[in-house]
């Protein structure tokens, strides 16, 4: 339940573009899809979507936070990651991703409004361990899940993760029955859950919360599956189709129910909500009137 | 018979002892040698067997004579009917299915088959299940919950398989809404570890009231393997990453994972099969009655409970 993708640089083989560019200075961003060179400031105006390829940078959660809800307040759980295993060199790792990323963990919860709609908020971090999930990430899924459930407001997980976290072994992989059962008592009270996959999205945590979605929207080319592509390939010793695991690729087949770009996506959500008609403060005091 | 390298000593002092049968089988006095020798292999098995290796346990739950679900399904039912159907795509060998009877009690049965022959352990595609499989054992465990029957889950794979073929039919998925379906399903379920516990292929049919494992299985968010060319670069360094992701049936009693270990004869389950299944049979039995007996509602609710409370972090404020 851990893929590589969060373990592995690509191979310069796989490297998409070849053409080699100069990059001047912090202002410019070259594009890791398409190779174009970016103007940073545009970029960021840009939601971080390449103008020329479509292509969505992996961004940090509170850069997503910042995007997609219209107000947000981080629900402070009193958790931290131990050391269950005691495997070596564990916490060292978590200390640095913490420097790195001013992050506790791999995600944030919390409570949060968009448009009109009150919701529970997970985001994923990528850059927190490669998304990975031990128990604290397990948790925090958890606490989400029952805030929504305990408010009765919709849930929204936007899910960037290599897998379960190797460094705490079988309890990472507990993880995924933990969080899956949660929302089993969320799907019982029928309370939407909206899963939004981003790139990556793979293994432990897509083989859990990720897919449970009564709703699941993934960004363009988002790389989204079970196992990684370099165990698929090592397994079948054959060269894997074009486009894989993408997004697109995971639409065709049926997996997921729309890929949405991020600047569609608050939108996207409120017609969503407007549908399930739950969260909305104004149709409370409709009932209650 | 096959040995694995750590048992050298073991098969060296069998194969003296053989030699001394054949002495006494000619008439030659050895009656007192043999006696000796005899009690030379029992000590020397049983500090052997005491004292394995993370990676020694591994090997034995990978041991091709092992027992697997087809040998339990001989061994413990008294009456056995597969259900092949996952009602969408293909059945999937490496996952059996079916109905049966367990000391005359009614039970639905999901396991994982590697098979034994070359032949057969293709079939069974070494037992690394599509998403078919899991749609198929669901779709049984379906079937118990609507005619209250229970579930046993008997659990033995290296993993689900990475393919492009699980890929394209969502083998996430498939495990995910297995995880989920499980975890709400309104009879009891009993889940066993036989032999290997491959991450989500192995979770995928695990989420149980009672999780067992039996001594020498183990059970593990990555392959030992997997983990020390992560870690290292080097696959070489398999006994060091087993040691270290914990992932005995000890560790994980120790973690709060499993409820309780099912022992296995000296020597492992492959050495008395049916000793094997007398014991699992006896276990899943007193396992079950005290289930059967507690309504829906609540096995649900402590099921979840079960799950929801897995998992040790630290608290910052005292
Ligand atoms: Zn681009």
């Amino acid at each position: 339940m851990i893929s590589d993708t969060m373990w592995f640089k690509k191979e310069k083989g796989i490297e998409v573009t070849t053409i080699k560019r100069e990059v001047p200075n912090g202002l410019w961003v070259k594009c890791e899809e398409c190779g174009e060179i970016l103007y940073k400031k545009e970029l960021a105006k840009n939601l971080w979507i390449c103008e020329f390829c479509n292509y969505h940078f992996k961004i940090s959660a509170r850069k997503y936070i910042e995007i997609l809800t219209d107000e947000f307040k981080e629900l402070d759980i009193d958790i931290q990651t131990a050391n269950p295993l005691q495997f070596e060199g564990y916490l060292d790792k978590i200390k640095t991703a913490s420097e790195k990323t001013g992050q506790k963990e791999a995600i944030l919860i919390g409570e949060g409004k968009i448009g009109d709609y009150k919701i529970a908020l997970g985001v994923m971090d990528f850059r927190f361990v490669g998304g990975s999930m031990g128990s604290v990430v397990g948790e925090l899924v958890t606490k989400a899940i029952e805030f929504a459930l305990s408010n009765k407001i919709p849930l929204i997980i936007i899910n960037a993760s290599g897998g379960a976290r190797m460094q705490e072994g079988i309890l990472s992989l507990m993880q995924m029955a933990k969080t899956s059962a949660a929302l089993s008592e969320l799907a019982d009270a029928h309370i939407p859950y909206i899963s939004i996959l981003t790139n990556p999205t793979t293994a432990g945590v897509m083989a859990s919360y990720a897919s449970l979605g009564d709703v699941v929207i993934a960004e363009p080319k988002a790389l989204l599956g079970f196992a990684g592509p370099r165990v698929i390939q090592q397994t079948i010793k054959q060269e894997l189709p074009e486009g894989f695991q993408k997004a697109e690729f995971c639409l065709e087949h049926g997996l997921i129910d729309a890929v949405v770009s991020r600047d569609k996506l608050k939108k996207t959500l409120i017609g969503i909500f407007d549908f399930f008609g739950v969260g909305k403060e104004e149709i409370k005091q409709e009932i209650n009137n | 018979m096959i040995w694995l390298d750590f048992e050298r000593p073991i098969v060296e002092l069998r194969e003296k002892l053989e030699s001394l049968r054949l002495t006494a089988s000619e008439g030659g006095n050895v009656k007192e040698d043999i006696k000796k020798l005899e009690d030379e292999i029992n000590t020397s098995s049983q500090k052997i067997y005491s004292n394995l290796t993370s990676w020694q346990r591994v090997q034995l739950a990978r041991h091709p004579n092992r027992p697997y679900t087809s040998d339990y399904i001989k061994l413990m039912f008294s009456e056995f009917f597969e259900l092949h159907g996952d009602g969408c795509f293909r059945d999937d060998p490496a996952i059996i299915a079916g109905m049966g009877k367990i000391d005359n009690k009614p039970v639905v049965l999901i396991g994982h088959e590697k098979g034994r022959s070359t032949k057969e352990r293709m079939y069974r595609n070494f037992g690394m299940a599509n998403p078919e499989g899991y749609r198929k054992a669901m779709r049984v465990m379906k079937l118990g919950e609507k005619f209250k029957r229970p579930v046993i889950s008997l659990i033995d794979t290296a993993g689900a398989y990475p393919g492009i073929g699980a890929e394209e039919r969502g083998q996430a998925q498939a495990i995910a809404y297995n995880l989920r379906e499980m975890s709400a399903l309104k009879v009891p379920i009993i889940a066993i570890v036989t032999g290997e516990g491959g991450s989500g292929g192995a979770l995928g049919i695990a989420v149980a009231d009672v999780v067992l494992m039996q001594e020498y299985a183990f059970y593990s968010v990555i392959s030992p393997e997997g983990c020390a060319s992560i870690l290292w670069r080097d696959a070489n360094k398999s006994a060091e990453a087993a040691k270290a992701l914990r992932i005995t049936a000890k560790d994980l009693l120790e973690l709060g994972v499993i409820d309780e270990i099912v022992p296995e004869p000296t020597g492992g389950a492959h050495c008395n099969p049916e000793e094997t299944a007398k014991t699992l049979k006896r276990t899943i039995l007193e396992k079950l009655e005290p289930l059967l007996s507690t309504p829906p509602e609540i096995l649900v609710k402590n099921r979840v409970k079960k799950f929801k409370a897995m998992g040790i972090y630290a608290h910052s404020k005292v």
